[in-house]
């Protein structure tokens, strides 16, 4: 499984979302009707599953904000850190 | 001041989510009390309860919601809608300022706390879920009801314990009665079946114990009693101002015609011996009624089945109503059958009131076959009975010393 596969799966879980409404660029909030709760919740699913991958296994708070879309956590997990294949 | 009138109901019941199913069950005696399948309760020294066992949470809120909510709402959400369409009332046509909700709970989200609490000692601050707050609170059922319903009027919670829901329906009867708002959603709702809720109670002895024979552990009134069973469920109520009900030509139920409140300033738990915290709540609701106590042909009972309510439930309709007119009256208890209901149950009692009143029939006291000296009342033993009511008591009685008295009357 790719990262993205991997991601984009919390995300459709989290926000009760189909995949073909997952695109890398559909914002959480605009195109994905998520609410700020449900943008906490899907940061903490990341960590859970990614947190031993990166460093202090955990998103800082001033991070979170960026993570507006499939494509930008992908991005910065990779940037952490995180290979593309799992 | 306004007249209040109820014009729809729901209930989410261990009897049922259907108000006419629920109704029948109840008039036929039905108990719905078994063994808890919520959880593995086989170390615990409870082992029953009254669960809600044909709710489908799918067949009204969707699966993204539903995660964000206790069982608590989800019962809440329900009840309200099923009440709603009950009234025919249509919220988009009224002025929103105007129409409310108090829809309460004893404990909220207790099986939420308990989940979260063993996140954070496991697993450490950060991983509680955003959610636990919202889910726990005891108004965010209120609040989710008024979203779906577009209710912008007086909207909040009423916590007291077992009295909760009476409290609520009292409440939500005020605002119109003022003249505060024209449509009030009002009642109460309870998801309390989970391990530290039936550890918490069972460790107070306040439970029953009749493991063995959950058709037969609630007796209220009867020499054998042992202790309560934990229900769960909710039931609102659509109240509204008698002359708005008119004037859509809504199916009008019962008028709300009083309401008392009190409390025994006596101890947490216990009632004070006597039972006149009790009948004092019975005497205001009957004085703002201005009815008299030889007019009540009914009391629902908060009738928990345990030792000392009972006993001084009894002694309180005695003091209320006088020895005479206590002896003549028809009195119930719904618990019987529903288990105890905690912050639902002066809901789904105000329920069967309205029902009793337009129906002419007394539900009974089910599993009553050992009379108690000090419990010498006509429970209505284990059958129903036909009797035309005209005015009618509900009681509700909490931990706390919160006493509350609601009267219904025909219309």
């Amino acid at each position: 499984m790719t990262l993205e596969e991997k991601v984009k799966t919390i995300i459709c879980e989290t926000l009760n979302r189909g995949a073909e409404e997952v695109t890398p660029a559909a914002d959480f909030i605009n195109d994905l009707g998520a609410d700020s709760l449900d943008l906490a919740e899907l940061v903490m699913k990341i960590e859970d599953e990614f947190g031993s991958m990166i460093d202090g296994a955990s998103i800082p708070e001033e991070d979170t904000a960026s993570l507006k879309s499939l494509g930008a956590i992908v991005e910065y997990l990779k940037s952490k850190g995180v290979a593309e294949e799992l | 001041m306004k007249r209040v009138v109820i014009t729809g109901m729901g209930v989410v019941s261990p009897l049922g989510c259907e108000l006419n199913t629920f109704w029948n069950r109840l008039v036929e005696g039905t108990n719905g009390i078994g063994t808890i399948t919520k959880f593995d309760a086989t170390d615990f020294p409870v082992k029953i309860a009254a669960e809600v066992k044909e709710f489908d949470a799918n067949a009204f809120i969707d699966p993204k919601q539903q995660r964000r909510m206790d069982p608590y709402t989800h019962y809440a959400i329900a009840a309200s809608r099923l009440a709603v369409q009950d009234s025919g009332v249509n919220f988009s046509a009224e002025n929103p300022w105007r129409c409310g909700c108090i829809v309460s709970s004893g404990v909220g989200g207790i099986s939420t706390t308990e989940k979260e609490v063993m996140v954070l000692a496991e697993r450490g601050a950060r991983r509680v879920s955003p959610f636990c707050i919202p889910q726990i609170i005891v108004n965010i059922a209120s609040g989710m009801v008024a979203i779906e319903h577009g209710l912008k009027g007086p909207n909040y919670a009423v916590v007291s314990a077992c009295a909760t829901g009476l409290h609520s329906i009292g409440e939500a009867m005020k605002a119109i009665k003022y003249g505060e708002a024209d449509v009030m959603l009002a009642g109460g709702a309870e998801a309390a079946v989970s391990p530290i809720s039936i550890a918490g109670f069972a460790a107070m002895h306040a439970l029953s114990t009749t493991n063995e024979d959950p058709a037969h552990a609630c007796r209220p009134f009867d020499k054998e009693r042992n202790g309560f069973i934990m229900g769960e469920g909710a039931a609102v109520l659509v109240l509204e101002e008698y002359e708005h009900a008119v004037k859509r030509g809504a199916k009008i139920y019962a008028e709300v015609g009083g309401f008392g409140a009190t409390c025994d300033a006596y101890h947490m738990t216990a009632p004070a011996e006597g039972g006149e915290g009790g009948a004092q709540a019975m005497i205001f609701s009957m004085e703002s009624a201005g009815v008299n106590p030889d007019q009540i042909g009914y009391v629902n009972a908060h009738g928990t089945s345990t030792p000392m309510n009972d006993r001084i439930e009894t002694a309180a309709i005695k003091k209320a109503l006088g020895e005479d007119n206590a002896r003549k009256v028809s009195v119930s208890s719904s618990k019987s059958m529903t288990g105890h209901m905690l912050g639902a149950a002066g809901a789904i009692e105000s329920v069967v009131c309205a029902l009793a009143i337009k129906n002419g029939v007394i539900p009974p006291t089910i599993n009553y076959q050992n009379p108690d000296p000090d419990c010498d009342l006509d429970y209505t033993p284990n059958a129903a009975r036909e009797r035309k009511i005209d005015f009618c008591l509900n009681n509700s009685l909490g931990f706390g010393g919160h006493n509350a008295c609601a009267l219904f009357k025909r219309v």
